[in-house]
C-alpha cells in the first residue's frame, strides 16, 4: 500500500471519529458557518468540539505549514482531506478571508514577522478579516482608487472611503489598497496594508442586500494611524499583492455552491414537482434543464480539480482563476434558478416559519451577487482574453 | 388587425401612466411593505382606480363597467408592471370579473359585477394547489351535501386572497387528479364556516394567501357555470390571467431595462461610461430586441384573446413563455450591469427581480407554456 493509500485510510478514520455527525449535514443557514474573530460565537456545541479538533490536528487550513497551525500537508495529501471531507459531507470547520485571502499573499509577500504575526491568530480562528479594496468610484476599475495614506514619521494616516466591504461590521482586522503615490501611474501609486478595525478613526455603515441580509458595509476612514511596518511586500507595488490574493479569491468563489454534495438536484426538484410512473422528474423541461446543469457542474468539479493540479506541477495559467471564476459563478446563479422553478409557488414565500423564514429566494437572491463580488463575470471574461487569448486591444 | 393601439386605447395608456406613475411609483411599494403594511396596497389608490373606470374595464356596461377588452386591461396591467404598483386589478378586476361576466347566472352578476366595477367588493380566484402551476391536477375535492357541496382541500398562491370579499374556487367534483374534466368552480364566501385564510408575505411584496377549506358548505346556487364542466371557463379565465401577466412583464422588462441603459451612459469606469464597453452594448441591444419580439407577441395574445377566446390558447402560451424569458432576462441583466449598487435593497432593481419571479410563477412558467404549446401541436 502506497504511503498516500495509508494517509486516505488514516484520514478516513480520523474524520469519522471526529466529525459529530450534525456537522455532516449540509449547511441550512448562515449561522452554520463558523467565522472565527475576537467576537465569535459557536452556533452549537458540535460546532465547537468539530473547530476545536480540527484546529488542533492543524485541518483548519491543512496545507499550511505547522509552524502557522497549518497542517503541513502536500498538495496530494490535501486534497485526500477534501476529498474524504467531501465523501462524508463534512462542513468546513472554519470560514474566513484571512485563509481563502489574505494567507495566500501573506505567504508569499509577508515578512517572517508578519506571517509569524498573523497567519497563526488565522488557523486558530482568533482574527477575523475583511477585505477593503472597493470604493465607490473604484469597483471594476479598482486600480483608480483613491483613499490616500500620507506618510507621517514612522506612521501613515489613512483617509478615505471603501465600499461593499463584506462583514466589515464583525471583522476585527482588514487588508486595504491605499495610495501611497498620489503622482505614479495609478497601478504604480498603490500599498497593500494592514490594521485592526478598532484603530480610532474607522466606522463602518451596513447595507442592506436585496436578500434582506446585511453582509456588507460603507467603511470609513478618518486620519486613521498604522504602523509603516503593517505594509505588504514593497510600498508602492501593492497592486501585484492586490492581483496575487484576487487569483485566490477568485478561486474560491468559483468553487462556492455546494458541488455534488447534499441530495441530486432532480431529487430536489421532484419534491415538489413530482415525478411519473418510471420516476422521471414531472417537467420534462426542468427536467432537461437540470440534467444539463448537471453535466457542467461534473465537468467544472473535474475541472477545479485540474486547475488545482496544474498549479501543482507548476503547468497553471495564473490567470485561469479568473476562467473557474467566471464558470463557477455562472453556473450556481443556474443552480439558484433552477431551484426558484423546482420550489415554484413554496419557494415564494418570504417570512413563513415553513418556508424558514424565505430561506431559499434570500439564498437565490444572493447569488446574483456571485458574477459580481471579487470581479465581475465581464472583468473576469476581459482578463481571459487579454492574459490568455493575448488579443488585440483587450 | 394592426399591431398598434387604437387611438383610444393609446389614450387609456396614457391616463394609466400619469395616474400610476404620480400615485404609485415604485416607493408606494416601498412604503407598504416597510410600513408592513396590513392590507399590502392602498385603498384609497384603488378608488382612484374605480373612479377612473379602470375596475371595471371588463365588465359588460350594463353591469356598471365600461366593456372593453383583454387589449385595454394589457394596458393597465402593463402600466402596474413599471412601477410594481400592488394592486387588486388582476385578482378582482381581471380573473374574477372575467369569470362572473363570463359565466355568471344573471342573479351572480347583478349581485357582484356592479360592485367589481365600483371596486367596493375584491374577489379573488383560487386556483393552484401544489407547488407547479398544474390547473388540471386540481384536488380540492367538492361533494354534494344536501341542496349543495361541502369544499375540503387547499389553495395556494391566491392572488389578494387575504382580502377578497368572494372567492371563485376551483374544485373537483368529478373525476380524478389529472383529469380536466370533473372541475366547477365556486362562489365562496371567505367568512364561511371552514374556510381559513393565511396571509403570504411573498418575496415581491406584493399579496397573496394560502386557504384551507374544512368542509366548507356552499349551496348549489353558488356554482358558477355548470357542474362538472368548470374546465374549460377556468382555462379561459386563465387565459386571460396569463395574458394580463404578460403585459406586466412587458412594462416590468421594459422600465428595468430604461433604468439600466440609463446607468451605462452616467457610471463611469476606467475614464469612460460603461455603456461605451462593447461587451455591455451588445448585451443591451439583444436585450431590446427581445423586447420588442415579446411586446408583440403579447398584444398578438390580447388581441386573439379579444376575437376568439377559444382559439387564443397558442398565442397566449407564446406570449407567457416570451414573457418570462424576457422578464427574467431583463431583471438579471439589470443586476449584473448596476455591479454592487443591483445588490443593494436600497435601489430599486432588486424589486424588479423580486417580482419578475412570481410573475414568472404566475398561471404557468415559461416550461410549462413551451410543453403546453408541444402538446398543442401535437408533439
Ligand atoms: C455581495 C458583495 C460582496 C462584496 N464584498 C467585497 C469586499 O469584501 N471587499 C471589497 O473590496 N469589495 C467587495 N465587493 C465589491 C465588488 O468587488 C465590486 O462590486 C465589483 O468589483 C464591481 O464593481 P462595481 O460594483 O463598482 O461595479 P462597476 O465596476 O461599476 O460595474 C458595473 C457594470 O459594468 C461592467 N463593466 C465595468 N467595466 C467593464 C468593462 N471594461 N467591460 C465590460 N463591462 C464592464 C461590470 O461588469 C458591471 O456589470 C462586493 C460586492 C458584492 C456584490
Amino acid at each position: 500500500m502506497s504511503d498516500l493509500d495509508t494517509f486516505r485510510r488514516e484520514t478516513r478514520a480520523w474524520l469519522d471519529a471526529n466529525c459529530p455527525p450534525e456537522m455532516r449535514k449540509p449547511m441550512t443557514s448562515d449561522e452554520d458557518t463558523f467565522w472565527g474573530g475576537r467576537n465569535a460565537k459557536f452556533a452549537s456545541e458540535p460546532q465547537r468540539v468539530w473547530f476545536e479538533r480540527m484546529r488542533d490536528k492543524g485541518w483548519t487550513v491543512p496545507h499550511w505549514p505547522k509552524e502557522y497551525g497549518g497542517g503541513g500537508l502536500d498538495g496530494e495529501e490535501a486534497k485526500i482531506v477534501r476529498q474524504e471531507m467531501a465523501a462524508i459531507g463534512a462542513r468546513q470547520p472554519l470560514t474566513s478571508f484571512g485563509i481563502s485571502m489574505l494567507g495566500p499573499a501573506l505567504l508569499k509577500y509577508g515578512t517572517d514577522a508578519q506571517k509569524k504575526e498573523h497567519l497563526p491568530k488565522i488557523t486558530a480562528g482568533l482574527i477575523r478579516w475583511c477585505q477593503g479594496y472597493s470604493e465607490p468610484n473604484a469597483g471594476s476599475d479598482l486600480a483608480s482608487l483613491q483613499t490616500r495614506a500620507e506618510s507621517d514619521g514612522n506612521d501613515y494616516v489613512i483617509n478615505g472611503q471603501k465600499i461593499w466591504t463584506s462583514y466589515a461590521n464583525f471583522a476585527d482586522w482588514i487588508f486595504c489598497l491605499v495610495r501611497t503615490d498620489p503622482s505614479a501611474k495609478k497601478h504604480d501609486g498603490i500599498s497593500f496594508i494592514l490594521f485592526d478595525m478598532t484603530s480610532k478613526g474607522v466606522s463602518t455603515k451596513p447595507i442592506l442586500l436585496i436578500s434582506g441580509k446585511s453582509p456588507f458595509c460603507e467603511t470609513f476612514f478618518d486620519n486613521v494611524r498604522v504602523p509603516k511596518s503593517h505594509v505588504v511586500g514593497t510600498v508602492n507595488r501593492g497592486w501585484d499583492v492586490a492581483k496575487y490574493l484576487l487569483q485566490h479569491e477568485r478561486a474560491m468563489i468559483s468553487g462556492m455552491g455546494e458541488r455534488g454534495v447534499g441530495r441530486p438536484l432532480g431529487q430536489v426538484a421532484a419534491d415538489s414537482v413530482g415525478s411519473d410512473e418510471q420516476g422521471r422528474l414531472d417537467d420534462a423541461m426542468l427536467r432537461g434543464q437540470i440534467a444539463s446543469f448537471e453535466v457542467d457542474e461534473a465537468a467544472l468539479s473535474a475541472a477545479a480539480e485540474r486547475m488545482v493540479d496544474l498549479n501543482k506541477a507548476g503547468q497553471g495559467h495564473p490567470a485561469f482563476s479568473s476562467a473557474m471564476k467566471y464558470y463557477g459563478t455562472e453556473l450556481n446563479k443556474r443552480r439558484y434558478e433552477i431551484l426558484m422553478s423546482a420550489g415554484g409557488i413554496d419557494a415564494l414565500e418570504w417570512e413563513s416559519p415553513r418556508s424558514k423564514e424565505g430561506a431559499r429566494p434570500r439564498a437565490w437572491l444572493r447569488t446574483k451577487a456571485n458574477s459580481i463580488e471579487g470581479g465581475t463575470s465581464e472583468v473576469m471574461l476581459g482578463i481571459v482574453a487579454k492574459r490568455i487569448l493575448d488579443l488585440p486591444g483587450a | 388587425m394592426p399591431l398598434l393601439l387604437t387611438e383610444e386605447q393609446s389614450m387609456l395608456r396614457d391616463s394609466a401612466r400619469g395616474l400610476i406613475s404620480d400615485k404609485a411609483p415604485v416607493a408606494h411599494l416601498r412604503k407598504l411593505r416597510d410600513g408592513r403594511d396590513a392590507a399590502g396596497f392602498s385603498s384609497e389608490l384603488w378608488a382612484t382606480f374605480a373612479e377612473m373606470g379602470f375596475c371595471g374595464l371588463l365588465i359588460p356596461e350594463q353591469f356598471g363597467g365600461s366593456g372593453l377588452g383583454c387589449v385595454e386591461a394589457g394596458i393597465v396591467m402593463e402600466e402596474i408592471g413599471r412601477t410594481l404598483m400592488p394592486a387588486p386589478f388582476l385578482a378582482s378586476s381581471v380573473l374574477a370579473a372575467s369569470a362572473l361576466s363570463r359565466a355568471g347566472s344573471d342573479a351572480q352578476k347583478s349581485e357582484h359585477l356592479p360592485k367589481i366595477a365600483a371596486g367596493k367588493l375584491l374577489a379573488a380566484l383560487a386556483v393552484d394547489e401544489g407547488a407547479k402551476h398544474r390547473p388540471a391536477q386540481i384536488a380540492l375535492q367538492a361533494t354534494r351535501s344536501g341542496n349543495g357541496f361541502k369544499l375540503s382541500g387547499a389553495k395556494a398562491l391566491v392572488v389578494d386572497g387575504h382580502a377578497a370579499g368572494l372567492l371563485i374556487v376551483a374544485a373537483r367534483t368529478a373525476g380524478s387528479s389529472g383529469d380536466r374534466d370533473g372541475l366547477t368552480l365556486f362562489l365562496v364566501d371567505p367568512k364561511a364556516r371552514g374556510l381559513t385564510v393565511e396571509r403570504t408575505i411573498m418575496v415581491d411584496a406584493h399579496n397573496a394567501a394560502r386557504i384551507t377549506f374544512d368542509n366548507v358548505e356552499v349551496d348549489a346556487d353558488h356554482v358558477l357555470g355548470e357542474v362538472d364542466g368548470g374546465g374549460a371557463l377556468l382555462e379561459n379565465v386563465l387565459n386571460i390571467g396569463r395574458g394580463a401577466v404578460a403585459s406586466e412583464m412587458v412594462g416590468l422588462s421594459e422600465e428595468v431595462f430604461g433604468r439600466t441603459v440609463t446607468y451605462l451612459k452616467d457610471r463611469k469606469q476606467f475614464g469612460k461610461a460603461i455603456g461605451e464597453f462593447q461587451a455591455l452594448q451588445h448585451r443591451a441591444a439583444q436585450l431590446y430586441i427581445d423586447i420588442e419580439i415579446t411586446r408583440a407577441a403579447v398584444l398578438k395574445a390580447l388581441q386573439a384573446l379579444d376575437t376568439d377566446i377559444e382559439k387564443a390558447a397558442a398565442a397566449v402560451a407564446v406570449a407567457k413563455a416570451r414573457a418570462g424569458t424576457t422578464a427574467t432576462r431583463a431583471v438579471q441583466e439589470g443586476v449584473q450591469m448596476h455591479g454592487g449598487m443591483g445588490m443593494t435593497d436600497q435601489f430599486d432593481i432588486g424589486l424588479f427581480m423580486k417580482r419578475a419571479r412570481v410573475c414568472e410563477e404566475l398561471f404557468g412558467d415559461a416550461n410549462f407554456h413551451a410543453d403546453q404549446l408541444a402538446r398543442a401541436k401535437g408533439y
